[in-house]
């Protein structure tokens, strides 16, 4: 498994040891081993609403510690959900406000939730988040509700709250958890808007519905923009595997920019 | 004859992971090798074979709207749905949680093989994915909705024994450096659900 995942993992189980003693009482030291940004509840007060070390929360995930490029966590519904822009802006929003949310209430709770039933507690949580999603695009967002279908439904199992939650809100104060809730959603998102725009853009010429490479017609000579050279859209692009084969694509891009993410015993 | 099609269908055609890419996540984590992959997968068609009929019953006798009818004329008007997703998940935790205990009890080298995957698979898209297909589908019995259970989860259990057998093989082959591990997966992925679209063509 990546990298990246086992430090999650390893850093969730060691914060539940912590957890069971009382995680107020962490010390720094054992912070600075976790390789995490820590605080105890005294150096928070202390500490600025948009500290630096409160800003990396939000912008780690965007880039070197992106949920679906890097920890692999939420590819399930980034997917399915790309073949337009719109579905997946929405998509996004969702997914943001879920994790905001579902991290805020979590790590308020965290000190009372007894681990062994954590899991169905953090569902429960989520699960009734989700439903308030989507009753509420359903009465403001026909159209996107019906296009999105099961899948606001699925945010609930999305790896990525899950993952969170676990590895973050589950032994951090609320306000840090919320800002890496927002953090972590954006960087979902992002993958999930660049994934959407280039599908769209190349399957069907559009964005956001809007014709923006000249209309194509029956008769080559009705076309205008890009159409009347000869342009063609790339049908394929619509098909649901080339969501794979763009985010296969992304990760290499990636990688080889910042070449400390490649997996070397792969 | 119906249910061989829809046994079919959902293996083929309507494939968990290659047409909806649910259960991404461990899929993508758990197949590095086929062993693992044989157990989560098995794991995976056991519990869609119950929850689905689970879910199945829950929807038609309590969630839809009119289900509490057999209750009594007064209830009729009920309409419940708004809480399926939080009961859905709800019977899927809890049943996976019972699977494993009933499991431990009475096949303890099952329990050993499938081990850690089984709590893993509460949080598995592709088990909360089947209720809500299911819900989407309109089953009239509760066969058709255990067929398409079973169906889905063996089309789930073929895809990850499919990729891992591919990944297995790949580490004699020369792949470039940043597109190792979990970029070539990825397009691997992509081109296996390719060629799964030829069963598209198929209408049964």
């Amino acid at each position: 498994m990546i990298k990246e995942n086992k430090n999650i993992k390893s850093n969730s189980d060691k914060m539940e040891e912590v957890n069971t003693n009382t995680s107020a009482k962490m010390t720094k030291e054992e912070a600075e081993q976790n390789g995490m940004i820590l605080f105890v509840s005294k150096s928070e007060e202390k500490e600025g609403l948009f500290s630096a070390a409160n800003r990396r929360l939000l912008t780690d995930p965007l880039n070197g510690d992106n949920p679906i490029t890097v920890q692999i966590l939420g590819i399930c519904s980034a997917l399915a959900v790309t073949v337009q822009l719109e579905p997946a802006i929405v998509m996004s929003l969702a997914v943001i406000f879920v994790m905001a949310m579902s991290s805020f209430s979590i790590s308020l709770m965290r000190n009372i939730i007894p681990s062994r039933i954590r899991i169905i507690v953090q569902l429960v949580v989520i699960a009734a988040l989700v439903a308030l999603i989507d009753e509420f695009l359903e009465a403001f967002a026909y159209d996107v509700s019906k296009q999105l279908s099961i899948f606001v439904g699925l945010i609930i199992t999305n790896c990525i709250v899950m993952g969170r939650l676990e590895a973050f809100a589950m032994s951090k104060p609320p306000y840090k958890s919320l800002l890496d809730g927002i953090g972590n959603g954006a960087g979902y998102g992002l993958i999930l808007v660049i994934v959407a725009f280039i599908r769209e853009l190349f399957g069907s010429g559009k964005l956001m519905g809007y014709e923006i490479l000249g209309k194509q017609a029956v008769d080559p000579a009705d076309s205008t923009g890009l159409y009347a050279l000869g342009y063609v859209d790339n049908g394929m692009m619509l098909l649901a595997p080339m969501a794979l084969i763009v985010i296969g694509i992304l990760i290499w891009l990636q990688r080889t920019k910042y070449t400390d993410l490649i997996e070397e015993d792969a | 004859m119906d249910y061989l099609n829809l046994f079919v269908k959902s293996i083929f055609i309507e494939n968990m992971i290659f047409a909806y890419f649910l259960g991404m996540c461990s899929y993508l984590a758990v197949s590095k090798n086929v062993k693992t992959a044989v157990g989560l997968g098995a794991a995976v068609i056991f519990v869609l074979g119950i929850t689905v009929p689970i879910n199945y019953l829950l929807d038609n006798y309590l969630l839809q709207p009119g289900a509490l009818a057999w209750l009594g004329p007064e209830y009729a008007e009920i309409n419940l749905s708004f809480l399926s997703l939080i009961i859905f998940i709800a019977v899927i935790a809890a049943m996976v949680q019972l699977v494993e205990m009933v499991i431990e009890k009475f096949s303890p080298a099952l329990y050993d093989a499938l081990g850690i995957f089984l709590p893993l698979i509460a949080v598995n898209c592709a088990i909360l994915g089947g209720s809500l297909f299911m819900q989407q589908k309109e089953f009239y019995n509760i066969s058709e909705a255990t067929v398409y259970g079973l169906g889905s989860g063996v089309g789930w259990f073929l895809a990850i024994l499919g990729i891992a057998a591919i990944r297995e093989k790949m580490a004699y082959s020369n792949v470039p450096k940043p597109l190792k591990g979990l970029g070539i997966t990825f397009i691997i992925c992509g081109l296996m659900a390719i060629g799964f679209m030829s069963f598209m063509g198929i209408s049964l």
